[in-house]
């Protein structure tokens, strides 16, 4: 390595400099507060933990995303944590064991081994909620419901909310019976909704009624109701399980439209992300022309199954970094107040003490220094005139005498 | 209105591609095919057209930089194609990705030398054969890798095989049938859903129009 790139962080690996680490940790915080005053109760899930327990029931995907390393006291494989969520389901189902709902929420940093989408971070910070014991469309609903109200609450305006239902195609490839490397195939055909597609049908798929859904489920996707009237006319004759994901997904989307009516909402049956993982309803919230979710949710019944205990869950987790590099999530940060350096003062050392009491920030100078105000982020400058202190404005050049 | 970019690749797929946009009533407001601009305006309010060498599009469309992109199969195979729908056979630019040898030589047994600017496909395409096969990334001409033994097979997109003939070579499996492809960003799709469909919808109704 030459001394010239010595400096250099690994790929996807960032530091959060002043003005953004403070943005995004208000953030954080406004968000753990929201939540807080939602019922949902602040964990911290540990750094690592064994792989067994940390990729239970998560499928290949995670695994392939999850560093690991040895354990020196147990000779046992530890991972870092790729994701909270199989980290929150472990507390469900044995730390905590509630026996009615369990609201759980957490803001930690994650670690990839490779970045989800090309110059993605490897290390997010994932701000989430998980929501165990509740089989009911209102968990769904719930859960929905407070990740626009957050997103509102950190002041994002302008996002879309993106909706789907995983179930359909788990209903539809259970009566498939696939051969396990046809399924990968069709998964990918129907992911990238590919015009591929109907070729692959004609092929592999002889019941000709699953062959015209299979067909037109990627078509089943934009303005929600139209899509579910479409959707409704093609599952006609299909078994109840579709339609029964269709009744769910019209109530929440009428709920939805009826409490957020500016929010634009989008559904697309054959949104198969978080597939291996999901069982129900998903979603997913993009804004700002940034090509990736901002944040990702839906029901994953039964991965507590793995712990001896299978709950019902649902939930969401957002990308806190991201979010608060969109602007409307950012809050003004007000400069503080330039201190210059004193013999011993208790007066001055009371003024101070008394303002930052009433929060502003103080900077304290040393002796003989000339301070760079922009440097400092202060824009104003204690002075004492004839006993009594006075604040004065200063732009980034003035100069102080000491 | 949302401005909407379309990125499309130069050359062969450009020329085919430009009848297929004026079927939906685009034009570019110049002569794309003389220009020496990338980014072109055209007669539609908030549509720009892009012109790329083939390889960049699916990165453009993958990032977000454009909305939409035509995109020859073979790119896309190569590409892998994450974070795109691929909604439309544009059925131009018709070809085939195959491999190729040399006229009468005996194939290789064993480990094989394989020159290719289709890397992943290559090497894809050999694991499911069963051969182990060592790629060579090369990026032209790759019909002079056999001739001067630095590979025993290459992997390319073959059209009349003109080229393979004239330098000695023989076509020998085909790995794909190739032709263009419409890419939509998927971040895109769902939040500019109201403009992109119906482009797609026209383009999907005009293809199977014209076959």
């Amino acid at each position: 390595m030459t001394r010239v790139d010595r400096w250099l962080l690994p790929e996807g690996i960032e530091e959060v400099l002043p003005n953004q680490a403070l943005q995004t940790e208000r953030l954080r915080r406004r968000l753990l507060d929201f939540f807080h005053s939602w019922g949902y109760d602040l964990v911290i899930p540990p750094l690592v933990e064994f792989t067994e327990s940390l990729l239970s029931g998560s499928g290949s995907d995670l695994n392939l995303l999850t560093f690991k390393l040895t354990d020196q006291l147990s000779g046992r494989m530890m991972g870092v944590r790729a994701d909270i969520t199989p980290q929150t389901a472990r507390m469900d189902a044995h730390s905590l064991r509630r026996q009615g709902p369990n609201r759980l929420c957490y803001a930690s940093t994650v670690l990839y081994t490779r970045p989800r989408s090309p110059l993605a971070t490897r290390s997010p910070i994932q701000v989430g909620v998980e929501l165990y014991g509740e089989a009911s469309l209102a968990a769904d609903q719930e859960v929905i419901t407070l990740l626009v109200e957050s997103l509102q609450q950190s002041g994002l305006e302008a996002f879309h909310l993106d909706l789907g239902h995983v179930g359909i195609f788990r209903c539809l490839e259970e009566i498939l019976r696939l051969d396990a490397n046809l399924r990968p195939e069709l998964f990918q055909l129907l992911q990238a909704k590919s015009s591929d597609l109907s070729g692959w049908l004609e092929q592999h798929v002889t019941d000709p009624a699953l062959g015209v859904i299979l067909q037109e489920l990627p078509e089943l996707a934009g303005e929600p109701l139209a899509v579910l009237r479409r959707a409704e006319n093609l599952f006609h004759d299909a078994p109840a399980e579709l339609s029964l994901a269709l009744d769910e997904l019209r109530a929440v989307i009428e709920r939805l439209q009826a409490q957020f009516p500016k929010v634009p909402l989008y559904l697309d049956l054959c949104e198969l992300e978080g597939y291996h993982y999901h069982t129900g309803i998903v979603f997913a919230a993009y804004a700002g022309g940034i090509g990736q979710a901002l944040a990702r949710g839906g029901r994953y019944d039964y991965i507590g199954e793995t712990f001896g205990r299978a709950r019902p869950a649902t939930g969401f987790g957002i990308d806190l970094k991201v979010l608060g590099t969109l602007n409307g999530a950012r809050e003004p940060i007000r400069p503080g107040i330039y201190v210059p350096a004193a013999e011993d003062d208790p007066e001055q050392a009371g003024e101070i003490r008394r303002l930052r009491a009433a929060g502003e920030r103080v900077v304290c100078g040393f002796p003989g220094q000339q301070p760079k105000f922009d440097e400092l982020h202060c824009d104003r400058i204690l002075v004492s005139l004839d006993g009594a202190f006075i604040i004065e404005p200063v732009g980034p050049d003035s100069l102080v005498s000491n | 209105m949302t401005a909407i970019t379309i990125a499309l690749t130069k050359g062969r797929i450009l020329k085919e591609t430009l009848p297929l946009l004026s079927s939906l009533g685009i034009e570019a407001t110049e002569d794309m095919t003389t220009s020496r601009k990338l980014v072109f305006d055209t007669n539609r309010p908030n549509l720009r057209l892009l012109v790329l060498r083939g390889i960049d599009v699916p990165t453009y469309v993958q990032f977000g930089a454009a909305d939409l992109g035509v995109s020859g199969k073979d790119t896309l195979m190569e590409h892998g194609g994450d974070g795109f729908y691929e909604p439309v056979n544009l059925g131009i630019a018709k070809c085939n990705l195959m491999t190729a040898g040399i006229v009468g030589k005996a194939p290789v047994t064993g480990r094989l030398r394989v020159a290719t600017k289709y890397v992943n496909v290559a090497r894809r395409f050999y694991a499911e054969q069963g051969r182990q096969a060592d790629i060579i990334k090369l990026y032209g001409a790759m019909e002079l890798a056999p001739i001067m033994s630095l590979a025993d097979e290459i992997v390319d997109i073959v059209d009349t095989g003109n080229t393979l003939r004239a330098n000695g070579l023989e076509p020998r499996q085909q790995i794909a049938a190739i032709s263009s492809r419409l890419i939509v960003n998927k971040a895109a799709m769902k939040t500019k859903h109201s403009r992109i469909q119906p482009l797609v919808d026209q383009l999907k109704l005009s293809v199977t129009g014209i076959e």
